[in-house]
């Protein structure tokens, strides 16, 4: 075909033959080193379908002679993660808490690790900050309805509050007035009288006659003085921090209908790691014993 | 291209017939690349371009070697930029992640005094101490001592493949593969300890990435330097683009003294110079020429001015017995002024240097300054949101706050936290104890975190927010820091 090449007069170019309106494409081709690229990138295609994940099917795909996935490449980057936090993770299993605590190094582990399985488990219902909210406790502070020892606080975590675990925190505050066993008239003054413990009288008839109501019925648990009884995980009914809201109405409320908080046994739910994280975690906010 | 070496019996200068490949008549954007083959020269910006290529490659190579002591917890290498620990070392000076600033501030400086010596003197940087140039000139070194000189090496490269040819090629190429693995192998050594990477390297123990990065650099200065050479600057670089904007009639650029050139032509011995120019159309700087231009085309975008035309014409102007400078550094101004007759003063001081001059004296300061009154002590604070303050079974109010202490220094130090402006405040801190001060040690060149508690009386606040001064006092040395924040309680 080297006789029919129509040369450009001006530029002295080959010509593709195709002309519109007397002008006429001119045939520059790609330059080599690129077409050899674009070549490459398509053997390249080709490899790539054969070895990696590639096609659709309708209800599967082609799964490639390798054998990737992601989930599988995840998982093996989270295995070794694990693995490279394996003397932590060892440490922490097979030492006791206070050796834990002890420990900078470990601490700021347990701390991390405490912080994220918190956020993740415990947030929902003691908020993100631990601030708790009405009915959940608020773990920052240093009133502990069961303990705030490292020990109290690893068997509150494994066992919880009122499950159906046998070893499970329980006790059970009688319904005063909705099983009638108070009077509405004596339970507004035994209200009067606990509102009292926290410098909070109105009426120090009602709070004397309350006071007796009290010794009669709540003492048990309560303690001389409302003080509480961290064993019975009866609360301190006397240093103005209130689980359920420290108005009149809501004491009345409580003396009334009792309240049965309940909180998740985790032994099953979380490894024993995680749990000890938590527990150092959750002493560390301030008030740990 | 013809290698016909005219020779006119008559002249002391051989004429070479070449053509300026990179010419713009010459050049096309579809054509195949057509080689240089520079020619040997010798003069004083040849002799320059040794020196600088000698102190070039002997600061790359030589830098990472060199020691520093930091006292026993730091590297003692003197530049290092240590990647995993987040540091950067330069001799006295360390540079924190939240400092790179400075590396900033450094390349405004570096890009003004670009801007200010191509505006005196061209481009200066291009033709002597960019790596391009001088790892391409080392390159070329090598073609030629393995090669030849110019003659010699297009003969070679039109030959056919005789044994001699390949083993002139083998030898060339390996010798430029050695550079550039040497090259890619003094890189890494900016980023780890120099002497035991040096031995792990060679025990085949050294990480992945030093191969990686020793790899991609090797496949770089090969390609680059010998290889693509001046095809790099033509095609790829940037600079030459905006360097033209640095040009004025004032900067000292590489020219071609038309008016005394021209008519050019050639010269037999004896001949009269009345009458014609004194450019004898030799082509030396042409075959000189790295860039594969013609400077007596004037100036041009491809030419890095690394002044080898003008050793080229020099040498042949002293064996015509012609005054040299025929080629030479010269300014817009002075040439139109010498072509009248007269002569243009000087003047190295005008707006554009003076304003670049000002930007390197500013920046200078600045550095320099913030770099003086650093303090090698930092303490950030930053307070618990969540929960903002706890109410505590005594009536007390406790906030959280979260300390983070910056030792710069290259001991551990010991400091004690104390607060102001809250009366009654007692501080703990898991692990740190209780009490009205806190000691707290920090390693050497490092960050603590640190978590406390403020407790105070509900009685000390008037409102819902108190001011608190956290007091950080160095025990054993005068470093006092104070940083103020809050003291949170409930609304009231």
């Amino acid at each position: 075909m080297a006789e029919n090449k129509d040369i450009d007069s001006i530029t002295g170019v080959e010509t593709t033959g195709h002309e519109w309106d007397g002008i006429k494409e001119l045939n520059n081709p790609l330059p080599k080193w690129w077409l050899y690229v674009l070549y490459a990138c398509i053997v390249w295609a080709f490899c790539y379908w054969i070895a990696m994940p590639a096609w659709p099917l309708v209800s599967s795909y082609t799964k490639g002679v390798l054998g990737y996935t992601n989930r599988t490449a995840v998982a093996a980057s989270l295995e070794r993660a694990s693995a490279n936090q394996a003397a932590y993770r060892d440490a922490i299993r097979t030492k006791p808490l206070d050796e834990i605590l002890a420990d900078p190094s470990l601490l700021e582990f347990a701390l991390a690790g405490g912080r994220a399985s918190f956020g993740d488990n415990c947030a929902p219902c003691h908020g993100s900050g631990a601030q708790g909210f009405t009915g959940y406790p608020n773990l920052n502070d240093d009133d502990w309805l069961w303990g705030g020892t490292l020990d109290d606080i690893h068997h509150t975590i494994n066992y919880g509050i009122r499950t159906d675990h046998e070893d499970t925190r329980v006790n059970d505050m009688p319904a005063f007035g909705r099983d009638e066993i108070l009077s509405r008239e004596e339970i507004a003054d035994v209200a009067d009288y606990v509102l009292s413990l926290s410098g909070q009288t109105e009426n120090p008839e009602a709070v004397e006659r309350g006071a007796q109501i009290f010794e009669d019925n709540c003492v048990a648990c309560h303690g001389e003085g409302g003080t509480g009884i961290q064993e019975l995980g009866a609360p301190n009914l006397a240093n103005g921090l209130w689980l359920y809201g420290g108005d009149r109405a809501d004491v009345i409320d409580s003396i009334s209908n009792s309240r049965r908080g309940v909180m998740p046994h985790w032994i099953d739910r979380l490894d024993e790691n995680t749990i000890k994280q938590l527990v150092i975690y959750v002493h560390s906010l301030g008030g740990g014993q | 291209m013809s290698t016909t070496e005219a020779a006119a019996p008559q002249s002391p200068v051989e004429t070479i017939d070449v053509k300026p490949v990179n010419a713009k008549a010459e050049r096309s954007l579809y054509a195949k690349r057509i080689k240089v083959f520079p020619k040997r020269v010798k003069g004083t910006f040849r002799t320059t371009k040794w020196f600088v290529m000698a102190i070039t490659l002997g600061i790359y190579y030589g830098a990472p070697w060199l020691r520093w002591d930091r006292g026993e917890h730091l590297p003692d290498q003197a530049i290092l930029l240590d990647f995993p620990a987040r540091r950067f070392y330069f001799f006295f000076i360390e540079i924190w992640p939240q400092e790179i600033y400075y590396v900033t501030g450094l390349l405004i400086l570096a890009a003004l005094t670009l801007f200010l010596v191509t505006s005196v003197a061209g481009r200066v940087w291009c033709g002597y101490s960019c790596p391009q140039t001088v790892w391409t000139d080392l390159f070329i070194t090598i073609e030629r001592w393995i090669e030849g000189d110019r003659n010699a090496r297009m003969r070679l490269d039109k030959a056919t493949w005789t044994k001699d040819k390949i083993v002139k090629r083998v030898v060339k190429h390996l010798i430029w593969l050695l550079v550039a693995v040497a090259t890619g192998g003094a890189w890494v050594f900016y980023f780890a300890d120099a002497p035991t990477l040096a031995g792990q390297l060679l025990a085949f123990e050294a990480p992945l990435i030093a191969y990686i990065f020793i790899a991609v650099f090797t496949a770089t200065t090969y390609l680059l330097g010998g290889l693509a050479r001046e095809q790099v600057c033509t095609y790829m670089c940037p600079w030459p683009r905006i360097q033209g904007a640095m040009f004025d009639e004032n900067s000292f650029l590489i020219s071609y003294r038309t008016f005394r050139g021209e008519p050019r032509g050639k010269h037999k011995k004896g001949e009269s110079w009345e009458g014609r120019g004194h450019c004898i159309d030799c082509n030396q700087c042409v075959a000189a020429c790295p860039m594969g231009i013609d400077i007596r085309d004037g100036p041009q975008l491809e030419c890095i001015q690394c002044a080898l035309c003008i050793d080229a014409c020099n040498t042949v102007m002293d064996k015509i017995d012609l005054p040299r400078g025929l080629i030479a550094y010269e300014t817009d101004r002075n040439l139109a002024a010498e072509a009248q007759g007269s002569h243009a003063r000087i003047r190295l001081i005008r707006p554009r240097t003076i304003i670049y001059a000002t930007g390197i004296v500013l920046v200078g300061l600045v550095m320099l300054a913030t770099l003086l009154t650093r303090s090698d002590l930092d303490v950030n604070v930053l307070r618990d949101r969540n929960p903002l303050f706890v109410t505590l079974s005594d009536g007390n109010l406790r906030n959280g706050y979260t300390i983070k202490i910056l030792n710069k220094q290259y001991d551990t130090r010991h400091f004690v936290i104390s607060t102001e402006g809250l009366p009654g405040a007692e501080l703990s801190g898991v692990g740190l104890g209780e009490g009205k001060e806190l000691d707290v040690a920090v390693e050497p060149d490092n960050l603590r975190s640190i978590r406390l508690f403020v407790t105070a009386p509900a009685s000390e606040m008037t409102s819902e927010s108190h001011p608190l001064t956290f007091v950080i006092q160095d025990q054993s040395g005068p470093g006092r820091v104070t940083s103020e924040t809050t003291f949170r309680g409930p609304e009231r």
